[in-house]
């Protein structure tokens, strides 16, 4: 244990000064961390904001003394002051007084609810866990704290939750447990890495007001990690921007925001799209009076039901159409039917009923032959780039698959194809020789969209695909894909949950709620004057929009719906 | 309630369909039992005779008739005399049994102990990064490949040569109970140890990896914590799949195991049958050897789902999920209820 010094009372509770970490891997040494300072007050947020790569996980992990077996602060400092005033010196502490202090003084927050807790144990074991760790005996009272916490955050019944398995619990709902776990023995520190990132908006919302209002029961002080530059405008008193390592810029957030003197944090205001607009380009609704491309009508999709029970309706009269040369897009949370729709749009799934005209053709009574020539007509883009690219192709090779299988064109015309193509993404000639895993995620999308337009569609189905990338690669993707449009004149359907992504690029859209179109129309009208709730909901649910914090209940009262 | 009824029954149809096929194979063996025994032409018997014997064994119906008879005379328990000593298979295997299951089952605990050990060790939280350690743990990694690529009956024979004949510390001759059973055990622990070690070393491994491991890290637990309340739960499936059918390899190597050491056994038995052709003895092990096969994976199928509530498909699941499910491929790491949850919640 380190000496302990006497501070003012006015020390922060946590000072992190010219933090370094290093990865060692099989090119050398890497440092992710180079010289970090931050604070976090007690009772305060911190916001440390960066994209993927800029090491402010690390940094976080730094904190809790979890870094990766190859992974080591090689400098710095990390200071934690009580509220008795001890500053304990956390950089190069033993391993058994680290446990000590983990899940007693510092509480962690994960990132991935579905993953983040034991398959095989209850909830109440889980939530119990750090109470058995830190020397807690008797059953009963665990049994009563466990309880006691479940219901702090907001779960109905924790009694019967506490009996249940993580997989019978909604997103959401497991990250309430998950919190409830770092808040068992209150630490003064909590550390949420990216809580809401694997969320749906309307839940991220009710989640991080939860911890808003427990950090403010407690009085712990928390240090949030999060690529959402609005999300940390919204919760944070204190933002910290990192890039590759280092920090941007640091402050007050509303100073930060107001006179960012970084470049970069210019930059990441200006690519965030629930901030700034970050797509300009000229709304393409002026020939209405032509046959639209897409024509969607009364579509159906049920899923049997296991064992005779009525079946799942995933897609409930869905109606809509798509001029040609515009985007449409489908909004709603995961469950919205959302994707059915694009896939069925595609022809890879033939509807329950209704009908889908594209081009004139009713891709529904298509079979065959002509649905795989009618493949080139629709082309889809995925939401993970990391596992629609084979890994082990070449680009150039993954690019004229597409051409191989419809059998178009010789070898030479396809390989100067696909070099069109790479060009057309903004992408250099070279990545034709590379393989997909030697490129980054925004690479690999363009690579995806590229394979897409290499059959010359008429209609591209993005599913998502710009929800797993960085912001500010996300606002290179939408600019990219408003130009493709307007050069190629190709018609989108946009698949999202974001309402702040899809305002920036769709002339209209289809909210869609279990399977339901509450509402459709041309973005403006829909999103400036919302006529259904639910679209309110979702409106009012998107950080940085500021309406995020009505005097609600807590808790989202359809998340409890879950059984 | 009905996973269960369906795996019995699926196990009583394995046993049925082993059980037809054992009779067919050892049906369309050329000649049998009756003129392995009594053909000889020292004994003078004639062909009338022979025939008469056959009559008498039943040997003369029809194959269908003579199968359904020795079904039901199974069923009832009753698994007829042995061609060879005239004396009921029954009584040979009461006999022989109890030496093979003290093997079997010392062999299995020893071999379980052993790759506990192993995939313990090797995985085990305080030897990672450490330089000085580095290469017991590599060690300790390389050794269940090594030990499954060996063969039984070589062991055996190494095992003898090295700890008896030239260190002289387990007599081969004259051994009390206890030193005749060390190096046979050993002998048929160490194949079996290899794989199961190799399946809970990259389970441990894979679960080690999962976020919730960190996350249990990150509430104060220790490396024990981690590996009993945490890992070992997750980790112990794949393991269990594998020892359920490794239960195969321990009937196959105790056959050999007995045969090099000279124990009595049922291994012994087999060898004796299968060379004198004494069909109902053979009948009898391999019906014995399907049927505790067949429970040994019963038992393995019924434990996943107390293992693990996610294999519980009880009716109480709604409709949703197959909705879900067929519409999105889903992770394995997290199975369709995951996908659910998500419908259900909103």
């Amino acid at each position: 244990m380190s000496p302990a010094h006497h501070h003012a009372p006015t020390a922060p509770l946590l000072e992190v000064a010219g933090l370094r970490v290093a990865y060692r891997t099989r090119r050398g040494h890497v440092e992710a961390v180079r010289g970090v300072d931050l604070a976090v007050a007690r009772g305060g947020v911190t916001a440390v904001v960066g994209e993927s790569g800029s090491g402010k996980s690390s940094a976080a992990q730094a904190v809790i003394g979890l870094l990766a077996d190859n992974g080591a602060v090689t400098g710095g400092t990390i200071a934690l002051t009580g509220t008795d005033g001890r500053r304990q010196e956390l950089v190069g502490l033993p391993e058994r007084d680290w446990r000590q202090l983990r899940g007693t003084r510092i509480g962690l927050i994960p990132q991935d609810p579905t993953s983040s807790l034991d398959p095989v144990r209850t909830i109440g074991a889980s939530v119990a866990d750090p109470l058995r760790i830190h020397g807690w005996r008797d059953r009963d009272r665990i049994d009563a704290r466990v309880l006691e916490l479940l219901e702090r955050v907001g779960l109905d019944d924790p009694a019967a939750r506490a009996r249940q398995y993580p997989h019978e619990l909604s997103g959401g709902m497991r990250q309430r447990v998950l919190i409830a776990a770092a808040l068992a023995l209150e630490p003064e520190l909590l550390i949420a890495d990216e809580p809401t990132s694997a969320l749906d908006v309307t839940v991220q919302a009710t989640v991080l007001d939860l911890i808003d209002e427990l950090r403010e029961a407690t009085g712990a002080g928390v240090l949030l990690i999060t690529h959402d530059l609005a999300v940390a405008a919204d919760r944070a008193d204190t933002l910290v921007v990192m890039r590759a390592g280092r920090v941007e810029e640091s402050g007050p957030t509303g100073q930060v925001l107001a006179a960012p003197s970084a470049d970069y944090t210019r930059t990441l205001l200006a690519d965030a799209p629930s901030l700034r607009r970050v797509v300009e380009r000229a709304p393409r609704l002026s020939s209405t009076d032509e046959t639209p491309l897409v024509t969607v009508h009364g579509l159906r999709q049920e899923f049997a039901g296991r064992g005779g029970r009525t079946p799942f309706v995933a897609v409930e009269d869905l109606s809509f159409e798509i001029p040609r040369g515009t985007t449409h897009a489908l909004v709603g949370e995961s469950g919205s039917g959302k994707t059915t729709t694009g896939r069925a749009i595609a022809g890879f799934r033939v509807p329950t009923a209704g009908s889908i005209l594209v081009d004139g053709t009713e891709v529904t009574q298509l079979g065959g032959k002509r649905l795989r020539e009618f493949r080139s007509t629709v082309q889809l883009v995925h939401q993970n780039p990391f596992g629609s690219l084979d890994p082990r192709q070449s680009i150039a090779q993954i690019l004229e698959e597409p051409l191989r299988n419809t059998r178009r064109g010789s070898r030479a015309e396809r390989r100067s194809a696909a070099l069109h193509h790479l060009e057309l993404v903004s992408l250099p000639p070279e990545v034709a020789s590379r393989r997909p895993r030697e490129l980054s995620g925004g690479q690999r999308q363009r690579v995806a969209i590229a394979r897409a337009l290499i059959l010359q569609p008429d209609v591209v189905v993005l599913d998502e695909a710009v929800s797993a990338l960085d912001v500010t690669v996300q606002a290179q993707i939408l600019r990219l894909l408003a130009s493709l449009q307007d050069e190629l004149g190709l018609t989108y359907v946009f698949i999202s949950h974001d309402l702040a992504v899809v305002r920036q690029v769709a002339d209209t859209v289809s909210v869609l709620r279990r399977g339901v179109q509450v509402e459709s129309g041309a973005v403006e009208r829909v999103l400036e004057d919302p006529r259904h709730d639910y679209t309110r909901q979702l409106l009012a649910a998107i950080p940085g929009s500021g309406g995020t914090r009505p005097g609600d209940p807590g808790i989202d009262h359809e998340e409890l719906t879950a059984s | 309630m009905r996973y269960l009824l369906r795996r019995i029954g699926g196990a009583l149809l394995v046993l049925v369909l082993a059980f037809t096929a054992a009779y067919v194979l050892l049906a369309a063996l050329p000649g049998d039992a009756v003129l392995a025994r009594y053909g000889n032409p020292d004994l003078g018997l004639t062909a009338d005779q022979l025939a008469e014997i056959r009559a008498a064994y039943g040997a003369d119906r029809s194959a269908i008739v003579q199968y359904l008879d020795t079904a039901v005379s199974f069923l009832r328990g009753d698994l007829g005399y042995s061609v060879q000593s005239g004396a009921a298979v029954s009584a040979l295997l009461a006999e022989a049994l109890p030496s093979t299951l003290t093997l079997a089952a010392l062999g299995l605990l020893v071999a379980l102990v052993l790759a506990v050990l192993i995939a313990f060790t090797a995985t085990h939280g305080s030897l990672r990064g450490g330089r000085p350690t580095a290469w017991l743990r590599s060690a300790l990694r390389g050794l269940p490949p090594l030990m499954v690529s060996l063969p039984v009956f070589w062991i055996g024979i190494m095992l003898i040569q090295v700890f008896s004949f030239q260190l002289g510390l387990v007599p081969v001759l004259n051994a009390g109970p206890v030193q005749s059973l060390i190096l046979p055990v050993a002998t048929l622990a160490i194949p079996i140890a290899a794989p199961l070690a190799q399946v809970l070393i990259r389970s441990i491994d894979e679960v080690s990896a999962q976020p919730f491991v960190a996350v249990a890290r990150s509430r104060g637990a220790s490396a024990w914590w981690l590996l009993w309340r945490t890992v070992a739960r997750n980790a112990l499936l794949p393991a269990l799949t594998m020892a359920g059918l490794l239960f195969g390899e321990l009937v196959g190597g105790a056959v050999v195991t007995e045969a090099v050491f000279g124990r009595m056994g049922v291994g012994q038995l087999t060898a004796q049958a299968v060379a004198a052709r004494d069909t109902p003895v053979l009948m009898a092990v391999v019906v014995l050897s399907t049927v505790v096969f067949v429970l040994v994976n019963l038992i393995v199928d019924l434990l996943y789902p107390v293992l693990d509530a996610r294999l519980r498909r009880t009716d109480a699941t709604g409709p949703a999920r197959t909705g879900a499910t067929s519409s999105a491929p889903v992770a394995p790491a997290s199975p369709e209820p995951a996908e659910r949850s998500e419908v259900t919640a909103r």
